[in-house]
């Protein structure tokens, strides 16, 4: 019994994580139609980015304090897409498909080498946030405490996301400017400042799933294209830009990767991805894509 | 059907980027060009040392991959992101042969290469061509993971990361000749033979782009509703296409591996597909010329590139980026506007 209830705590870990990097991705997709392949690296470099904070600046101190520098990956992710938004992908919207999905090809290339460059080749860890946290102990089940924070952060994630796409104006004129950018600019809408808004909070999604998880894990390099190919699976199960698509896709693959690592390790990949095939192949928009 | 109508921004896209009208050349003319470039590929191993020699023919092999990946992305517009799939089935069709057949033959190597990527490619075609667009990569890149994780994680049948050994083949039941090295064969025999499986898939791809079969294929990229109104059968056709493009790319494969001597699941990963999409920009996809070119010239960008610098990737990133943003008909697209203007100008 002990035993189901930490496969089952892993798999809502490893969701919750899912969700934030495919819900960013998808959350960009969805507003301006543009499938950003560097998703992945935003998330390694939050990661990145919390665990030399962390690790690096402050190594040596246990004060717990330290979780107050848990968002430094997230801010530091969504000021690159802040950036980047504006500079790169602003001139691709207008053309076709293919040079949206090679700028952002290249962008992967150079971001991975940026990372290479900053941090060294080597992994950075921020394992004292991870300790200090300790464990729950309730009879003789044993959860790392850590663990159980980050799956709710990813709840609280998706809550707050929630409320803010259909509960306040902003979400009203970003479903609008999703809907039809046309008619939404021609209404008075600032599209380009929804797009920055859009692709910034996309992007510290992501940053913030890198900044959650690098205190159980260390920051390695290559976990960003790891974590793109993984978080494709959800948005294509799920169906691109949608989020509940993005929240019920990360649950599914967050459960059928747990049960992958303890039954069937070897196939584990394969099965995601055929099921993620299965799943095009009778929807092709997902589980909750739109077709438009 | 994909239920994707095109949308607004794609219809109004700037010339820039609109098809360039595929022309009809004249015999002759084209052999004006491909009898003294065939020539000079031919007198390459006698004029440049081993090396440089190894390069071109590792050139050679991926430029028949790329001949075969334009063949979606430029006449059938497209992108698959999963084209290492092909290829590395391919590789590891010769290196099963040569571990658990024990065949020395390259011929049976190419047969065995061609009906492996034939028989994968049909699977993952049947499946793939109903979607366009973002779909089509994403599914293509999704099946071809599924390959690279079979290959990764069955180590006990692929030799998971350590790759699988392929000594030099017997090209048409000759093998190195006494005494020769390893090194000679290569820049010599197998060079010659790399030339000649590309010089009759450069000819195939040019009999198939220019064929009736080529001429609907661009009608289903430019137009997929009329394309279907004048009676092109687009899923069958693109079915083709995708069919034809895999068993190039598998081709490829074959002939890569023994310059590599080994086969890593490093070469189904998705990043290589990349490469693919890479070198088909680089040299141009409006062309037909431009994957050859590409797949040349990025072999000796990338080569060199490692060499010059650890951060090799960001370099490739950057030139990717410049190529997409100032000059997205490639080098060889450039080169024809370059020489069209020149021509206006000295004719005026």
């Amino acid at each position: 019994m002990d035993i189901l209830v930490v496969h089952l705590f892993n798999a809502l870990l490893y969701a919750s994580v899912l969700f934030l990097i495919a819900g960013g991705l998808s959350l960009i997709y969805g507003v301006m139609r543009i499938v950003n392949l560097a998703h992945g690296n935003l998330f390694a470099i939050g990661a990145f980015a919390t665990a030399s904070a962390v690790g690096q600046w402050f190594a040596g101190s246990t004060s717990g304090w330290l979780f107050l520098l848990l968002p430094t990956g997230a801010i530091v992710a969504a000021l690159i897409g802040a950036v980047l938004e504006p500079t790169l992908l602003r001139p691709f919207y207008r053309r076709p498909e293919e040079y949206q999905l090679l700028v952002t090809f290249g962008l992967l290339y150079i971001l991975e080498d940026v990372m290479r460059f900053i941090w060294g080749p080597y992994p950075v860890s921020a394992s004292v946030l991870f300790e200090k946290a300790g464990s729950l102990h309730v009879g003789e089940f044993v959860y790392p405490r850590y663990n159980l924070f980050v799956i709710a952060v990813g709840g609280l994630a998706a809550l707050f996301l929630w409320a803010f796409i259909y509960r306040t104006k902003f979400g009203v004129v970003l479903r609008a400017t999703s809907q039809d950018m046309r008619r939404a600019s021609a209404l008075g809408i600032n599209v380009n400042l929804v797009y920055v808004e859009a692709f910034t909070i996309g992007c510290f999604m992501a940053g913030l799933a890198g900044a959650v998880i690098v205190p159980s894990q260390s920051a390695v390099l290559g976990m960003g294209v790891d974590a793109l190919v993984l978080s494709f699976i959800v948005v294509v199960i799920g169906g691109l830009g949608s989020l509940e698509g993005a929240l019920v896709g990360a649950l599914i693959v967050g459960v059928i990767r747990e049960i992958g690592i303890t039954v069937f390790p070897e196939i584990e990949l394969a099965v995601l991805y055929l099921i993620a095939a299965g799943v095009l192949f009778i929807r092709p928009a997902g589980l909750f894509g739109r077709t438009a | 059907m994909s239920g994707l109508s095109p949308s607004p921004e794609l219809a109004s896209a700037p010339a820039a980027s609109a098809p360039a009208p595929f022309r009809r050349r004249s015999p002759v003319k084209v052999a004006l060009w491909a009898i003294p470039i065939t020539v000079i590929l031919i007198a390459v191993p006698w004029v440049v040392d081993e090396y440089q020699t190894i390069l071109l023919a590792y050139g050679l092999a991926m430029a028949i991959a790329v001949l075969g990946f334009n063949l979606l992305l430029g006449y059938t517009g497209l992108l698959s992101f999963g084209h290492a799939a092909f290829f590395g089935v391919g590789a590891y069709a010769v290196a099963f042969m040569v571990k658990y057949f024990h065949v020395e033959s390259m011929e049976l190597f190419l047969l065995a290469a061609i009906v492996a990527s034939g028989v994968v490619t049909v699977i993952f075609g049947y499946v793939c061509v109903r979607y366009t667009r973002i779909f089509f990569s994403i599914l293509a890149l999704a099946l071809s993971q599924v390959l690279w994780s079979l290959a990764y994680k069955f180590f006990w049948v692929t030799g998971g990361t350590d790759g699988l050994r392929v000594p030099t083949p017997k090209l048409l039941g000759f093998g190195p000749a006494e005494g020769e090295g390893k090194i000679h064969f290569l820049t010599h025999r197998y060079y010659y033979y790399v030339l000649v499986v590309f010089v009759i898939c450069v000819a195939v791809m040019w009999l198939v782009v220019h064929s009736p079969f080529g001429k609907a294929l661009q009608a289903i990229r430019d137009n997929e509703t009329r394309a279907q109104f004048v009676g092109v059968r687009i899923r069958a056709y693109r079915f083709m296409a995708f069919l034809i493009s895999g068993i190039f790319t598998g081709i490829s494969g074959a002939l890569w591996v023994p310059l590599n001597g080994l086969t890593t699941p490093e070469i189904l990963t998705w990043q290589f597909s990349g490469e693919f999409v890479f070198m088909a920009v680089l040299g141009g996809f409006r062309n037909f010329t431009g994957p050859i070119v590409g797949a040349l010239v990025f072999n000796y960008l990338k080569t060199y590139a490692v060499g010059f610098t650890v951060y090799w990737q960001a370099l490739l990133g950057v030139v990717l980026v410049f190529l997409v943003v100032v000059l997205p008909t490639g080098i060889v697209g450039s080169i024809q506007l370059l020489w069209a203007r020149a021509r206006r100008r000295i004719s005026r």
